[in-house]
């Protein structure tokens, strides 16, 4: 006698409580803090605030917790939680010339006003492991220089002086926002910088880097990279001036790549642009050279067919919480369909089979 | 989660009214997508946030919702849905079709006929017909203004001249009022005649592709096919070994080790009233 299966509200709910004892571990251990992921674990929360578009470490922090460490999970949540949240307004646009920089280098010129400053970078270390970290952290203090310069001027600033880096114009357009509206082509190019910002970095990553490797290569340079605190400032109608609502750490990158020119214009470096929230040098890198190769059309080079040119490849398929969703999702139940292939399957066999026997009997015969 | 910290059917009021937006345009121009701003659910996308979102933009605190996925009321999607509209709005829920104002569905269309009061909604995981033609969505949108379909027409073709038959079993594609191809979910084709002068509001969520459409109340819809290849509903064939239908959508079981099958109802609630009536099949106890 077959009985089908009934009970799921059961199983999820027991699935859900061997979920929770997982993510707890040996309750020997110590139990890691919300504070201590946004302490020790700060470039995952970085990367978490960055890719779920919402800047608030301590939330970030309890999402890693709850993902079990895994990050696309905990973006999720974050994503998730983020739509719920009323707008009140929006601040004005950062400014980045104004960054207490904790790194900033460039690439492009050995000295700049400003000085280089490595920050706290994985770039000179020797990848060896540390196996005193494993017993103990004792906490170092660096030395640092007192950095309290007020402006740090941009690199492609003083290029652009001598007209040698295109000019970027501002046309005094609202940007798009498409998390409240759906993604149109052709998108512009603020849009694909709000898609890139919160795109996944692995994406991004093997993306821009199959740029360097001739799949529309655009030469980049790495003119200015930097890292540090932004002021956020808001407008407040009702009271008729700016208000300093907070303080958030930035990364951007800003590119110089291979010229381009005409008969009428002379030729220029031009410009790939990268900013994501935290400290996320490595996305911000990859996204200006990703924002360098969809800039084809309007730089008029030539469409290479490669995939970092094809703006509706690259934003349709950049999304890791859209990505991840559609792809796990075929573990849910497809039994209908998998019923009507069977059929079908069963049918054309069945026809193909007679075929093959008419066919062999005519032979016979 | 904080019940007090969400509104009515976790949509916020702006959103819904975003969306019911795009449903009353897709409800004036049956079969074409409208694009709308579609929200990150508390759900993945491709667990039915479309649908989710367009039943949170309609239900209302009188309603009575109905969920399932591959027919059945008790799968752990469907049941994971119904908590979660149950939690956030509140609104009544039931397993009978016959009971229910909302259906939000999942590959299936129910075998019992629905109502001029009834609303089926449809999770929809690829919205787009010719997607699978062709790639891109700026060239595929074109193709629809200009009802330029003849690519649809000739993998059709060629289905029947390799296969003998249109090689598409379920998602079977449907010319909408003869203007519009859509796409009708990936439900078996078994179910595509139920989508044609159907009494109840259908609408189509599709979240991760942000797209809604619908086919109002009595709309024609008729699946493509050829003169001299005409569409077939079909399903296995066999009758429910449970309830004895005849004309139900079934599923396939193995029951044992030997690889032995039988053949039930994929509509539980069909299955289970007819059961309640009396009527067996040969497996019943």
């Amino acid at each position: 006698m077959y009985v089908s299966v009934k009970g799921g509200e059961q199983a999820i709910e027991n699935a859900h409580a061997w979920l929770d004892e997982a993510r707890r571990g040996d309750t020997n251990i110590a139990e890691i803090n919300v504070a201590q992921i946004r302490e020790q674990l700060s470039l995952s929360v970085n990367r978490v605030m960055a890719e779920g578009s919402l800047y608030d470490p301590d939330l970030a922090a309890l999402a890693i917790k709850q993902s079990r460490g895994d990050l696309i999970e905990a973006i999720f949540l974050i994503r998730a939680y983020r739509t719920t949240l009323p707008r009140f307004g929006y601040s004005n646009a950062i400014d980045t010339s104004a960054m207490a920089c904790e790194r900033r280098v460039s690439a492009t010129f050995k000295d700049i006003p400003g000085g280089q400053i490595l920050g706290p970078t994985f770039d000179y270390t020797h990848r060896l492991i540390d196996f005193k970290l494993a017993a103990e952290g004792n906490a170092k203090k660096a030395s640092k220089r007192d950095n309290s310069v007020d402006k740090m001027p941009r690199v492609s600033d003083f290029l652009n002086r001598e007209g040698l880096m295109e000019a970027v114009i501002d046309n005094g357009d609202t940007p798009a926002d498409l998390t409240r509206e759906p993604l149109e082509l052709p998108a512009n190019r603020s849009l694909r910088l709000q898609s890139l910002a919160r795109a996944d970095e692995g994406f991004l990553l093997s993306l821009a880097y199959s740029t360097q490797r001739g799949y529309a290569r655009n030469h980049a340079f790495v003119g200015e990279l930097r890292i540090g605190l932004v002021d956020v400032v808001m407008d407040i109608p009702e009271l008729g001036f700016d208000i300093d609502i907070g303080e958030i750490q930035v990364t951007e990158c800003e590119t110089v790549n291979q010229f381009t020119g005409s008969k009428t214009q002379p030729p220029q470096f031009t410009r790939g642009y990268g900013l994501v929230l935290g400290q996320t040098e490595r996305k911000a890198i990859s996204m200006a050279l990703v924002d360098r190769a969809m800039r084809w059309e309007e730089l008029g080079e030539d469409d290479e067919g490669a995939p970092a040119q094809d703006a509706e490849f690259v934003l349709y398929h950049s999304d890791n919480i859209q990505a991840t969703g559609f792809l796990e999702h075929i573990k849910l139940p497809h039994y209908v369909d998998f019923q009507a292939e069977l059929e079908l399957i069963r049918q054309l066999r069945e026809d193909a089979e007679t075929n093959l026997s008419n066919t062999e009997d005519a032979h016979e015969q | 989660m904080n019940n007090e910290a969400y509104n009515f059917a976790y949509l916020d009021e702006q959103t819904k009214r975003m969306i019911r937006r795009a449903l009353l345009k897709a409800v004036a121009i049956p079969g074409y997508q409208v694009p709308f701003a579609s929200r990150e659910m508390p759900m993945p996308y491709g667990w039915g946030t479309g649908g989710v979102q367009v039943s949170a933009a309609i239900l209302t605190p009188d309603d009575r919702l109905k969920v399932i996925d591959q027919g059945a009321d008790d799968t752990t999607n469907a049941v994971s849905i119904r908590s979660f509209f149950k939690r956030t709005a509140g609104v009544q829920t039931t397993t009978a079709t016959s009971e229910a104002t909302v259906i939000q569905t999942r590959h299936r269309i129910p075998e019992v006929p629905l109502t001029e009061k009834q609303t089926l909604v449809y999770q929809v995981p690829i919205p787009e017909p010719l997607r699978f033609l062709e790639p891109r969505e700026s060239e595929t949108r074109k193709m629809h203004s200009l009802e330029e379909y003849g690519l649809m027409h000739v993998k059709l073709y060629e289905d029947i001249a390799r296969h003998g038959h249109i090689a598409t079993s379920y998602a079977y594609p449907v010319s909408v009022e003869e203007r519009y191809i859509m796409d009708p979910s990936p439900i078996p084709k078994f179910d595509n005649p139920k989508l044609s002068q159907n009494a109840a509001l259908q609408l189509f969520g599709a979240g991760r592709e942000q797209r809604i459409y619908a086919l109002p109340p009595y709309t024609k819809v008729v699946s493509l096919d050829f003169d001299d290849h005409p569409f077939e509903a079909s399903k296995a064939n066999h009758v429910c070994a449970l309830c004895g239908a005849e004309h139900s959508y079934l599923d396939e079981v193995i029951v044992d080790d030997e690889g032995n099958r039988m053949f039930v109802c994929s509509d539980t609630d069909y299955c289970e009233s007819r059961r309640a009536q009396g009527l067996t099949g040969k497996s019943a106890a």
